[in-house]
């Protein structure tokens, strides 16, 4: 335990020494406040609380971006530590080689969440303030969309592992990384959306879509937030459309990420396991 | 006494190379062993067997007892690789201070450590700021901390200059007045600079030699150069009686046998004033090494490295 401690905070002090946590709470903030202000004007019309709207847009913009910020923080751990010499004397310690990944979790997660609750933290006050007030429920989605986005990162980040501790090149992790974000935020929604398209008598919309949608961390990450505000008075097209056809709702699509990362940590260890450095 | 390494005819196979073979090794608790050898002798493979990283495809090894890798080996083990970079942006200090928390050390060793090391007025400079000599004895300091029982250093000298390196074997020596172990392996004898107790050479992955370094020197039993100064008009006369080779046109050179050094330095000093200076030098560590890694082409190797 005191290994895992360890490692996670020297883990935060390097993300804030390299800076690593300011460059990506700026970008995060950056585009909230982009969306910030472009939403404001659909707010208005259709009397739906700003803070609201711009939840909805930031949960959108969290499946782009949150991910990608995950795997370019994990994909290096294991690789990386290789390369440099330095994770041959982390295993030469005492320290168990699932303590080792479990603080270097802990360390991203905090690096990751840390910067996400400053981007939109911020945006989300300033939209508050700039809207003059309102509802401070509408607070509570902000910190809700904070709260799911870490959850996502997490995923993304035990995901980058098995990137990092399958390769023994930094660079061929790189490529991985990469490879699997444009998969599972763009190619994953595209091809779900040609089989809509192909799919003539409904059976794919029906039956397999719903659970194919929420079998991708991201998407599931999605439809939570998206079915959690007022999908209806946002007029959300993901989460009013797909909402009633879907096996599980709620808090319970949340599940997906979770397991996900379970799964990711447990097989990442393995492999660290076998690693002979 | 208990060994803190058994290794026993321990062999190590990869894919088509034979890194390791039959290698049986022991180091006794104080005691400082060279492991010499050239690149791809299999030195740091052995380091990795040692480290459990990997295991040996025959033969057996046991750390103070323990299986390699088991947690108990990793609690009296610290180890230092050759090429180790340290996160830029840490402080010396704080890389010292989380290997010593990994290890489960008290803080307070962290700075005595990094007094031996003589890192102290640096230590709370980042890491990038280091030159090449201060990193690798921040290495160091990160290996000492926790006062291991067994210290594993991958060619630690390399790239120290003669001072610091002076100071390296001093602080290793310090280490084996506390009962520590040391195993560290070099390229050639003449890094080492005869300070180990003894000297273990690793040809092709086989052990050829392994023992106190004097042992060594009379098993090579490399010849004795002896060359002898004639004084002016006499160097015929000198060249006739003591035999050799003539060099420069003033000198005689000759190589003996250690056991007829003597009989030869008498008799060249009974030439009286026909010799102006005589110099014996006996084969340095280099020559030594050389006899036993046995490279023929080593002239032109040396040359190129």
């Amino acid at each position: 335990m005191h290994g895992v401690l360890t490692i996670a905070a020297t883990e935060i002090r390097i993300g804030l020494r390299n800076r690593w946590i300011i460059l990506s709470s700026m970008i995060l903030l950056a585009f909230a406040l982009i969306l910030v202000l472009l939403g404001s004007a659909p707010g208005g019309e259709v009397k739906t609380d700003a803070v609201t709207v711009v939840v909805a847009s930031l949960s959108t913009l969290s499946v782009y971006l949150v991910p990608l910020i995950a795997l370019l923080l994990s994909f290096d751990a294991i690789a990386g530590e290789i390369d440099r010499g330095t994770l041959q004397l982390v295993l030469a310690s005492p320290v168990s080689r699932g303590a080792v990944l479990v603080g270097k979790f802990l360390g991203h997660v905090a690096v990751l969440g840390i910067a996400v609750s400053f981007g939109y933290g911020i945006a989300g006050i300033v939209t508050y303030l700039a809207n003059g007030g309102g509802e401070l429920g509408a607070l509570i989605g902000v910190g809700r969309l904070i709260v799911t986005s870490i959850i996502l990162g997490a995923t993304f980040i035990a995901i980058g592992y098995i990137a990092s501790a399958s390769v023994r090149q930094t660079g061929t992790a790189a490529a991985l990384a990469i490879a699997i974000w444009l998969f599972a935020v763009v190619l994953y929604d595209l091809a779900l959306l040609g089989g809509l398209l192909a799919s003539q008598d409904g059976f794919f919309a029906s039956e397999v879509f719903p659970w194919l949608l929420v079998l991708n961390p991201a998407d599931a990450f999605r439809l939570y937030n998206m079915s959690a505000i007022d999908a209806a008075a946002v007029g959300s097209n993901l989460g009013g459309g797909a909402g009633s056809a879907l096996p599980i709702s709620g808090l319970a699509t949340m599940a997906s990420p979770v397991i996900w990362a379970g799964m990711a940590l447990g097989l990442s260890t393995f492999i660290l396991k076998r690693i002979r450095p | 006494m208990t060994e803190i390494v058994k290794a026993r005819n321990v062999s190590m196979k990869f894919k088509a190379v034979d890194a390791l073979t039959d290698v049986s090794l022991d180091v006794a608790p104080g005691e400082q062993v060279a492991l010499l050898g050239h690149n791809g002798a299999g030195k740091t493979t052995l380091f990795r067997i040692m480290l459990g990283f990997i295991k040996p495809t025959a033969g057996s090894i046991s750390i103070a007892g323990f299986a390699p890798g088991s947690n108990e080996a990793r609690r009296i083990v610290s180890y230092l690789p050759e090429q180790v970079a340290f996160p830029k942006m840490l402080t010396g200090r704080e890389v010292v201070r989380f290997y010593a928390r990994l290890k489960g050390a008290p803080l307070d060793d962290v700075q005595s450590v990094l007094a031996k090391v003589d890192l102290v007025d640096a230590a709370d400079r980042r890491v990038e700021t280091y030159s090449k000599g201060m990193r690798q004895r921040l290495g160091l300091a990160q290996a000492l901390v926790g006062k291991p029982a067994l210290l594993l250093l991958d060619e630690p000298t390399s790239g120290l200059d003669p001072l610091s390196r002076q100071h390296f074997y001093e602080l290793i020596a310090d280490v084996a007045r506390q009962g520590g172990s040391v195993l560290l392996s070099s390229h050639g004898l003449s890094e080492l600079e005869a300070k180990t107790d003894r000297v273990a050479i690793l040809r092709n992955g086989r052990l050829v030699a392994n023992g106190p370094l004097a042992a060594l020197q009379d098993e090579a039993n490399l010849p004795v150069r002896i060359r002898v100064r004639a004084a002016a008009t006499a160097i015929d006369k000198v060249h006739a009686e003591i035999g050799g080779g003539r060099i420069n046109g003033a000198s005689v050179e000759l190589f003996c046998a250690r056991g007829e050094k003597m009989r030869i330095l008498s008799k060249i000093s009974g030439l009286g004033a026909k010799v102006e200076d005589v110099d014996v030098a006996a084969p340095t560590l280099d020559e030594v090494y050389r006899h036993f890694s046995k490279i023929g082409v080593d002239e032109a190797l040396r040359g190129t490295l």
